[in-house]
């Protein structure tokens, strides 16, 4: 199918707050013209209400979408020409299957111009005659394969069979756009693929643009032209399914989609990353030099030869049959290493390990120390994101001391009353150490996400005020535990935020 | 021993059961005698149904303006109960909550504590008893809560998404509430008005509390047979009048069944 | 930057209802505490809960006839709530666990008198105490005919709340109690009993409050021989004394704050539903 270049839809600087709590922020995107375009990301990472926005449902809180270039955030979903299929179907029990498909059909009005005898210009509302609705609702039932079907009750077909009346419900209407919200979540695997390649059919069929909503990585690459990757709000990467497979922009996204193994390295120089304390030949350069880096190997991209001729060598902790390859897990010193691979070793030998440089993805770190603004207290610590810590507030002055009153005497012999002065804090992903007790720590908070990085585990740590700490550890603990922050008190930086106002 | 047990259960539902319906086998029984009198049987006749379905004397009148009362009067609950229940339903938390918890206080309060406060309102605000408002409005305040409580399920059990999927498809809001949602609703809706007009017939405090002086309703005119000429005729004739309406119930329940019982069996096949 | 504004709003559908219950429930209660703290003029006192709480004749407040109202209503009241829970729970559990297909038309023929109009069906119970002679036996018997009239009356608002929530205890965690090696005894003590505390608590919060207020009972029954709280308020209208009527229907209502709070009637929606729906 030929594909248009223009715009249907376009969301500016697209906010969303649900009670003050945010759930996109700052939305820019477009869709192109007969493009199949899936949002992609975990629960509650804003898919599902980018798609209520452009629907109808949601208002936006702040910002625009633009339809064909108009400004459409404020009209109703009655007005819009944008049909949605939903997640559970949403086919109303008390019509039969012709009823339902009718529904919207019933409800529209056509203007004709015509000219009346006095000769004026008129616009004339009609509705849809009967017998053009029965042929719209044969032909739409016909797209779904559900000719025959026109009197049935709703509750006497299957989960598939309703999934198609509902696609021919919205079709049948002739939206510009067709908006389908994880429309296949209900139906079991064998099914969910025949209707995805289905779905995939009649959008070339169509040619109208679909926007898909899913959390499944599987059914997003099958299916989509482009794939916009999200997470807590946030657009992570857009794409073609390729691009976003093969060329993951960060973490999340390498992580997201299929498999990955995730390293944390050291840029040697371009096309040189350094990581599992071994050197490796890599397609990326543009790093500064020694910049720390994450470093994402496919499984799959992970080749085994006997040991000793690899550029790793490491035991086989565990070998899993998984139908088209095998899973193995591969220790090599303290990274453990995911491969898959249609040939087996035995679990316990020895192997070598060899990555070709396409295997090898290197992206930016997403963190790599954690900055806070922060406060002195009356007691000489220090107040930031959302704790209290004790500090070393010398480290502000070079040469000064505490004396015994808290006052803290500079080098030249200054006393200081520090209390309310505004600092910068920065604080090291190895810094922070976490405890169950809440207590032990100066903040605590729930650990909103965890990556595996091979060496360890990168937390975040979400503290009730929404302050975020990234922190790295090799325990394994669980989503959604409350922790308390346990910084050492000569880990905590500070600088002066107005170095000027320091000296009064 | 298991099979004793058994009986002894059935045996004590049975007993409760006869205590149910005890009394009011007695009247039926008795609203067959020839006399006024349920302390002796001087033999059958229908003089009792006679002097019930005959214009000249006041229970039927009274049966038939009772009814009429309770059709209003749930008529108007279910209306307002309906639209009340949506707009709960679909309110912010605290607001759902606050109107949740005041709609539970007439359901819970006691009647006579209902009926004074109401009639206060009446008072205070003059109301004449004669108009019928504080009648129907008393028993409003009575009937509605409990409609609103017949629909909420069905709200909570109706997909959210038939709503959205009505405006999407094209439908204004009205159209999608009353195409959509209504349908969806209906048994809750159905239920809540027959509830209301079950409380409305069996109501005697707010109705005496409210009512004009010259109105009766079956409630009250009973209630009020203590003194006068043919108090015994009279209350002899509403025993007939329970008798029959007994009798419909009974034929209406079991046939409704029977008609459930082969509906079923006939899927089956 | 725009700001967006919604459009129509189910929501706005509350209001009259809203309204409807500001107005005809809420201002009327209002309007009672306020005449409990007037006089006939208008103006703030406190006698009228001085009367309510004073004896008569040189006797304290517990000599006096309110409290002995007062204490007969609460006997009243307990003894029909406990028989009521009696009869109804057994009742109620033995038609739940029954192998019958047809549960719900055993369950009708309990609903069914509550067809025939109350003050009808209090006549007939009337007419057979008087047809076996217990009726205005004796001090005692009228008591115990108005607890008998009150258990009559209310019964099926005991048994249907707590039909409603046996049924729907899920069979498998009966199984499961057996399983661990639970007796049938033990699993009714520690699965179904706890399980169907909502009903209970729904049933008693029906029955307490009406059994101590409804004095078409407690007059019928006795000819008029037993006095309960609510034939306080009965008198008061009676005699337009809305100032000490408002103090009686003032107590009655903050003791049905205090069950409903104690029951927690306010808050669980789920349960009120059982109650709305479970006559029909």
């Amino acid at each position: 199918m030929e594909k248009n270049t223009t715009n249907i839809i376009e969301l500016v600087d697209v906010c969303k707050q649900f009670d003050g709590v945010s759930v996109i922020d700052n939305m820019n995107l477009y869709v192109r013209k007969g493009e199949f375009v899936t949002f992609l990301g975990p629960s509650g990472c804003g898919k599902t209400t980018t798609l209520r926005m452009i629907a109808g449902f949601e208002m936006p809180t702040s910002g625009k979408i633009l339809l064909n270039g108009e400004d459409i955030s404020t009209l109703p979903p009655n007005k819009r020409p944008v049909n949605t299929v939903f997640q559970k179907y949403a086919l109303f029990p008390h019509l039969n299957v012709f009823e339902n498909v009718a529904f919207g059909l019933k409800l529209k009005r056509t203007e004709t111009t015509f000219v009346d005898k006095k000769g004026r210009t008129k616009i004339r509302q009609s509705k849809l005659s009967k017998a053009e609705i029965s042929e719209k609702v044969k032909n739409a039932l016909e797209v779904v394969d559900l000719e025959g079907f026109e009197k049935r009750a709703i509750s006497t077909l299957s989960g598939g069979q309703q999934q198609r009346v509902a696609i021919a419900r919205a079709i049948v209407n002739e939206p510009e756009i067709l908006l389908l919200d994880e429309p296949l979540g209900a139906l079991d695997l064998k099914m969910r693929k025949e209707m995805q390649l289905e779905l995939k059919a009649m959008h070339e069929r169509l040619g109208i643009t679909f926007i898909y909503v899913t959390h499944d990585q599987e059914e997003a690459l099958t299916m989509s032209d482009t794939i916009v990757v999200m997470a807590d709000g946030y657009i992570q990467q857009i794409g073609t399914p390729e691009m976003i497979y093969n060329e993951p922009k960060n973490t999340f996204v390498a992580d997201f989609i299929g498999e990955s193994n995730i390293f944390s390295g050291v840029m040697d120089r371009d096309y040189l990353v350094r990581f599992c304390g071994k050197t490796f030949e890599c397609e990326d350069k543009g790093f500064e030099k020694d910049e720390p880096v994450d470093v994402v190997v496919r499984p799959e991209d992970v080749k085994i030869v006997p040991a000793g001729q690899g550029t790793l060598t490491g035991r086989v902790t565990s070998v899993i049959f998984k139908g088209i390859h095998y899973q193995i897990l591969v220790q090599c010193g303290r990274n453990e290493i995911e491969i898959q691979s249609t040939v087996a070793p035995k679990s316990g030998d020895l192997i070598g390990i060899t990555i070709a440089p396409d295997g090898i993805h290197v992206m930016k770190k997403l963190f790599r120390v954690n900055k806070f603004a922060g406060i002195i207290t009356k007691k000489n610590t220090v107040e930031f994101g959302d704790g209290e810590f004790e500090c070393d507030l010398t480290q502000l002055y070079p040469g000064s001391h505490m004396d015994e009153e808290g006052y803290l005497v500079t080098a030249k012999g200054e006393k200081l009353d520090l209390t309310d002065t505004e600092v910068n804090v920065e604080v090291g992903l190895h810094d922070i150490t976490m405890s169950d007790d809440p207590e032990a720590g100066g903040a605590r908070g729930h650990i909103i996400s965890l990556i595996y990085k091979s060496e360890y585990y990168r937390y975040i740590v979400r503290t009730e005020n929404e302050e975020d700490y990234v922190l790295a550890c090799e325990d394994l603990w669980n989503e959604n535990d409350f922790v308390s922050l346990i910084i050492p008190k000569d880990k905590i930086r500070l600088s002066l935020k107005n170095p000027e106002e320091g000296k009064k | 021993m298991v099979k004793l047990k058994s009986c002894l259960k059935w045996l004590f539902v049975g007993l409760i059961v006869l205590f149910i319906y005890a009394p009011i086998l007695l009247l039926t029984v008795y609203s067959f005698n020839e006399t006024e009198r349920i302390t002796s049987w001087k033999g059958f006749s229908f003089d009792h149904y006679k002097y019930f379905f005959s214009f000249d004397h006041e229970p039927l009148p009274i049966v038939l303006q009772t009814l009429l009362l309770a059709v209003i009067v749930a008529t108007l609950s279910t209306l307002l109960g309906t639209i009340g229940a949506i707009g709960i339903f679909y309110s912010k938390k605290r607001i759902r909550s606050t109107l949740s918890a005041v709609n539970q206080i007439p359901v819970i309060n006691a009647e006579v504590v209902t009926a004074m406060s109401f009639l206060l309102l009446v008072v205070a605000l003059h109301i004449d008893k004669n108009t019928f408002i504080p009648l129907i409005l008393g028993q409003m305040v009575l009937c509605t809560p409990f409609v609103v409580l017949s629909v909420m399920p069905k709200l909570k059990q109706m997909d959210n998404n038939l709503y959205e999927a009505a405006l999407d498809l094209g439908a204004t809001p009205r159209k999608a509430l009353f195409s959509v949602v209504i349908p969806q609703i209906l048994p809750g809706i159905i239920s809540g008005f027959l509830l209301a007009i079950t409380l409305s017939l069996d109501d005697y405090v707010i109705a005496a509390y409210t009512k004009p002086n010259t109105f009766e309703t079956i409630s009250t005119h009973i209630y009020g047979l203590t003194k006068g000429k043919n108090v015994n005729e009279i209350k002899s004739s509403y025993w007939a009048f329970t008798s029959i309406v007994f009798l419909i119930i009974i034929i209406v329940v079991v046939s409704a069944n029977i008609i459930t019982y082969k509906k079923s069996r006939s899927k089956k096949q | 930057m725009t700001t967006v504004k919604p459009h129509f709003s189910r929501k706005l559908l509350a209001i009259p209802y809203g309204l409807f219950l500001l107005l005809f429930v809420v201002i009327p209660l209002l309007i009672i505490i306020y005449y409990a703290f007037t006089d006939a003029n208008g103006s703030f006192t406190l006698e009228n809960l001085k009367d309510f709480f004073s004896g008569s004749g040189g006797k304290s407040f517990f000599q006096s006839a309110t409290f002995k109202t007062i204490m007969l209503s609460l006997f009243i009241s307990v003894a029909s709530t406990l028989i009521c829970l009696c009869i109804a729970y057994p009742v109620a559990y033995i038609i739940a666990s029954s192998r019958l297909k047809n549960k719900f038309l055993l369950l009708l023929i309990f609903i069914v008198p509550m067809w025939v109009n109350f003050v009808l069906r209090v006549n007939a119970l009337k007419e057979l105490l008087d047809w076996i002679g217990l009726y205005m036996k004796s001090d005692g018997w009228n008591i115990f005919n108005t607890i008998l009239g009150m258990v009559y009356d209310f019964l099926p608002f005991m048994i249907l709340p707590i039909y409603t929530t046996i049924i729907k205890i899920d069979k498998s965690y009966l199984e499961a109690a057996k399983d661990l090696g639970a007796t049938g005894a033990r699993a009714f003590l520690k699965v179904t009993l706890p399980l169907s505390k909502a009903g209970i608590i729904s049933g008693i919060s029906m029955v307490f409050l009406p059994s101590m207020t409804n004095y078409v009972v407690s007059n019928w029954l006795t000819y008029s021989n037993v006095t309960i709280i609510g034939t306080f308020i009965e008198n008061a209208f009676k005699n337009s004394l809305w100032n000490n009527g408002s103090v009686t229907a003032l107590i009655l209502l903050l003791l049905m704050f205090v069950i409903t709070w104690l029951t927690g009637g306010f808050n669980t929606e789920a349960e009120s539903g059982a109650r709305g729906t479970s006559l029909w």
